[in-house]
């Protein structure tokens, strides 16, 4: 074997941020964003009751996204989600307050109707072939037309107040030391748990990130470049610690962002380093290919839209609890901003191609300018088109750079 | 005799390389039935290619004279302006709209855009009559059956005032009585004064119509002759698989073991048309060291025998039994098939073999993840191990093996296909055209590979539809034609001109 058989090609750092351009882009256009409304608003965006507004705000479409970015990289797409959000809010609303139903049953009724609808669907897009733009924009309607019958048309609200925790709750300060951490930041408040979260959280993704880059060493596989890694590795370190810093001093962590942080690392979890997520990548990539390789295609496609349903279920126990009742139009048009984030994110409609932490990105940037347009009393009509103009770029952008190669 | 209406002279098409066509001449009178035979692959797509505009002029060197002048067809319009018309083996019809509509697609009765649908319909008449069929102009294609379809293909010509009507492998997907019918039109067509070309693997047809025989091989016109001089069906094979045999295979010693693999009375039928049988109780076995054949010409039903076996891939209505190790195995799918320890290798690389966007690693080990992973987390140590074994085992040449799998070569990508069976670790491998479209260093470095997974016990049942590689690498083969194994002989005794005559004298 000759040497340049045997050691991997060290590019040059310009050819490495072209074949990475979408990843970082989508980084770099998040705090250009968030910069732009930090001056615009004269500081309000970041402010930490802003700061958390922004967090419940988008919790629900960053957890649907989740389960949307499976399903477009399965090479699908799924049109219900925001009915069938609804859905579940209003068969909360009526289970716990016409009929006096725990909420832990409540809850758990709902996770288990929710994969109940998802699979409804993904069996006639799995093992009868129908397309799943017909399929669930067939459930997108049969299920906001459940909402209504169930609703009988009205709103039905307000929730028990331990219900509405779910959404609105903060997780209690359990460590001591508040007092000390007042008198050195000169803080009304602080919240010595989410510090420490913000200040652990930190902590791992420089270890984690540090110790996948002596293994890629060891292994040969090609990395990064070491200016990059260090460069985006303290981006999102002090990216972490400033936003939990902020929080902190507000009223600590929110139960949703807890909901939402575990499920987004157990879904990049598995999308990037289980045998299921490889296969579901397979599957988009090439259908044909995978199931000529051993891969249950039609199991696999069913399954992606039952996890779908589940992860709807649950933003809809979110969204019924922030707004504390659930009315017939809730979820109304919101699988199109969840399927807008997940394009943003760099998710490819052909399938195959998409990340997780993409995703959610692309949730906070299109929530982001929601909340900095909203401050700057910017008209719903004029969000409305900037906010198609960015996923159209994005998009632009994407298949550009794929034709450039 | 008549005055010549096509000649095309010295046609020289290079691609990058590759010698498509060497020095091919050809020569068709006017009023003839001109049979051009060859081989797959031996250039004859190629040359009506060339003559069609497909490839403009000036991308081959050459001269076509059409009429009495030379031509220089930049597209199929030009060619077609001058009234020469192709019919490929694929029909180019619209299923879902009417009979009249297909006819003059593109070439519409309209006045200001507008369709005169009376006009259309009586001419469909008038030309559906000629072709001798009966239905209704407004009858949907998707109705019609094959033989239906090609003679509407026909009358579609005919409607573009066709001077030279050429028909790649007309007969491919007839039944015998459609064939006829589609030869007697023919026939008919020349008495009126048409002149054709036909290009076709069925020599007894060939030796019906024909008046004049050109026969193509290796890129080169190696004969033309007459009625006059006799076409006899084994002049037609002489010259088409008269090549020199020269050191192409890498040698081996066989020393074949137990039976691996026994397949018996397996039929198949197609997965669209539940009357159309595809496969005709076939049956065949592998042993252990082996190297079996399955020769036979596109559209025999070999690919969809190989997939049907493995895990029910094609077709419906599957009967029949696979026995391993002289037990009956369930192979009713592909996680299945693969345990029992088969692994089938695509003809089509990168439709079912590959993809493309991802990395030569994930490629891989697509097929057996569970040996990459604890439980279900994939260790990327040992996946990147796996495929460096395999980069090094087989000459994958890369720069790494994160390379995404599009940036290969064919013959590389087929290295990479290889090496995700060899990973599943099969018993029994079936490789469908192992060696289609990849150059001759790398076909030789292939041969060498399927020498060493015999040798190492393995069972190879080697499709393709080139006979000198059969015969270079099998041990023994088995010829099949249209769905049904026809003969099988040892590679001792076998030869292209045995195969040859085993299939067209169905």
């Amino acid at each position: 074997m000759s040497a340049s058989d045997t050691t991997t090609t060290t590019k040059g750092v310009g050819s490495y941020l072209k074949a990475h351009l979408r990843e970082y882009g989508l980084l770099f256009a998040l705090i250009a964003i968030m910069a732009f409304f930090q001056i615009v608003t004269g500081g309000t965006l970041l402010k930490p009751i802003n700061l958390t507004n922004l967090l419940l705000q988008n919790s629900y479409i960053v957890i649907m996204a989740l389960g949307m970015l499976i399903v477009i990289v399965a090479g699908h797409i799924d049109l219900s989600v925001g009915s069938v959000m609804g859905f579940i809010g209003a068969l909360a609303a009526v289970m716990v307050v016409n009929w006096d139903v725990s909420i832990g049953m409540t809850m758990l009724t709902c996770i288990v109707v929710g994969g109940i609808i998802g699979g409804a669907q993904g069996y006639w897009v799995a093992y009868w072939n129908i397309p799943s733009f017909i399929v669930t924009l067939a459930g997108m309607l049969v299920f906001r037309g459940l909402s209504l019958w169930l609703l009988e048309g009205q709103s039905v609200g307000p929730f028990p107040r331990e219900f509405q925790v779910i959404a609105t709750g903060f997780v209690p300060d359990i460590l001591p030391g508040s007092d000390a951490f007042k008198g050195l930041f000169g803080t009304r408040n602080f919240n010595v748990l989410a510090f420490a979260c913000g200040i652990i959280a930190a902590a791992w993704v420089v270890w984690s990130g540090l110790r996948q880059r002596a293994q890629n060493k060891a292994y040969g596989i090609e990395d990064e470049p070491s200016s990059f890694f260090y460069g985006r590795t303290a981006i999102i370190a002090l990216a972490l610690v400033f936003i939990l810093y902020k929080l902190a001093t507000f009223r600590g962590l929110p139960n949703v962002l807890l909901t939402m942080g575990v499920l987004t690392i157990v879904y990049a979890f598995i999308t990037e380093r289980t045998i299921l997520g490889r296969r579901i990548y397979a599957l988009g990539g090439n259908e044909k290919a995978a199931k000529l390789s051993g891969i249950k295609t039609e199991r696999l496609t069913f399954l992606a839209f039952v996890n779908m349903g589940i992860l709807a279920a649950i933003a809809g126990l979110v969204f019924a609890a922030r707004l504390n009742t659930a009315t017939p139009k809730a979820g109304f048009a919101l699988e199109l901003d969840v399927i807008a984030a997940v394009f943003i994110g760099g998710a490819s409609m052909s399938g195959g191609v998409g990340k997780i932490v993409g995703a959610v990105v692309g949730a906070f940037l299109m929530g982001v300018l929601n909340n900095g347009m909203s401050i700057m009393g910017i008209g719903i009509d004029y969000q409305q088109m900037i906010k198609g103009l960015v996923l159209l770029a994005a998009v632009i952008f994407d298949v550009y750079n794929k034709k450039k190669g | 005799m008549q005055d010549t209406l096509l000649e095309m002279r010295s046609i020289t098409k290079t691609f990058p390389g590759v010698k498509a066509l060497d020095d091919v001449s050809l020569k068709v009178r006017t009023g003839e039935i001109h049979a051009i035979c060859g081989e797959n692959g031996a250039g004859k797509s190629t040359l009506m290619k060339v003559l069609s505009g497909v490839y403009p002029a000036g991308s081959y060197d050459g001269e076509i004279h059409y009429d009495g002048q030379l031509a220089q067809f930049r597209n199929i319009s030009d060619s077609e302006a001058k009234g020469i018309i192709i019919i490929h083996q694929e029909l180019a019809l619209v299923p879902l709209l009417s009979i009249a509509e297909n006819l003059f697609l593109g070439n519409e009765n309209a006045k200001g855009g507008v369709i005169d649908w009376r006009e259309t319909n009586q001419r469909t008449e008038g030309l559906l009559r000629k072709v001798g069929l009966r239905d209704a102009p407004t009858t949907l294609v998707d109705k019609l059956g094959v033989g239906k379809q090609q003679l509407v293909e026909i009358a579609k010509a005919l409607a573009k005032d066709v001077r030279l009507l050429i028909l790649d492998e007309p007969t491919a997907a007839l039944s015998e009585s459609d064939s006829q019918a589609l030869l007697d039109l023919m026939l008919e067509l020349k008495a009126q004064g048409m002149t054709q070309i036909i290009i076709s693997h069925k020599l007894n047809e060939v030796r019906r119509v024909a008046d004049t025989v050109t026969v193509i091989r290796d890129g080169q016109s190696v004969s033309s002759f007459d009625a006059a001089e006799g076409i006899t069906e084994d002049r037609i094979v002489r010259d088409m698989v008269g090549r020199s045999m020269e050191n192409r295979y890498p040698s081996r010693n066989v020393t074949t073991g137990e039976m691996l693999m026994r397949v018996a009375d397996w039929s198949v039928y197609h997965p669209e048309h539940d009357d159309r049988q595809v496969i005709r109780n076939v049956g065949f076995d592998v042993r252990a060291g082996e190297v079996v054949g399955i020769a036979g010409l596109m559209g025999s039903g070999r690919t969809e025998l190989a997939m049907s076996i493995f895990g029910r891939s094609w077709g419906q209505n599957i009967s029949g039994t696979v026995e391993m190790h002289g037990t009956p195995v369930d192979v009713s799918d592909v996680p299945r098939a693969i345990n029992t320890g088969l692994a089938y290798v695509t003809e089509d690389r990168k439709g079912l073999g590959l993809i493309l966007d991802d990395t030569i690693t994930r490629n891989i080990t697509l097929s057996n993840l569970p040996e990459v992973a604890t439980g279900a987390v994939l260790s990327q140590h040992r996946e990147t191990q796996v495929a460096e074994k395999y980069r090094r085992d087989l000459g994958i040449r890369t720069p790494g093996v994160f390379q995404k799998v599009v940036n290969l070569s064919g013959g590389n990508q087929q290295k990479v296909v290889l090496s995700k069976w060899l990973f599943a670790g099969p018993e029994v491998l079936i490789l469908d055209e192992p060696t289609r479209g990849i150059d001759v260093g790398a076909k030789y470095e292939i041969y060498g590979l399927i020498n060493d997974l015999a040798a190492a016990g393995k069972g190879v049942v080697m499709i393709s539809s080139e006979m000198p590689e059969l015969l270079g690498m099998c041990d023994r083969i088995y010829v099949m034609n249209e769905g049904a194994f026809v003969g099988e002989m040892p590679a001792a005794e076998a030869s292209q001109e045995r195969i040859m005559s085993l299939i067209v004298n169905e």
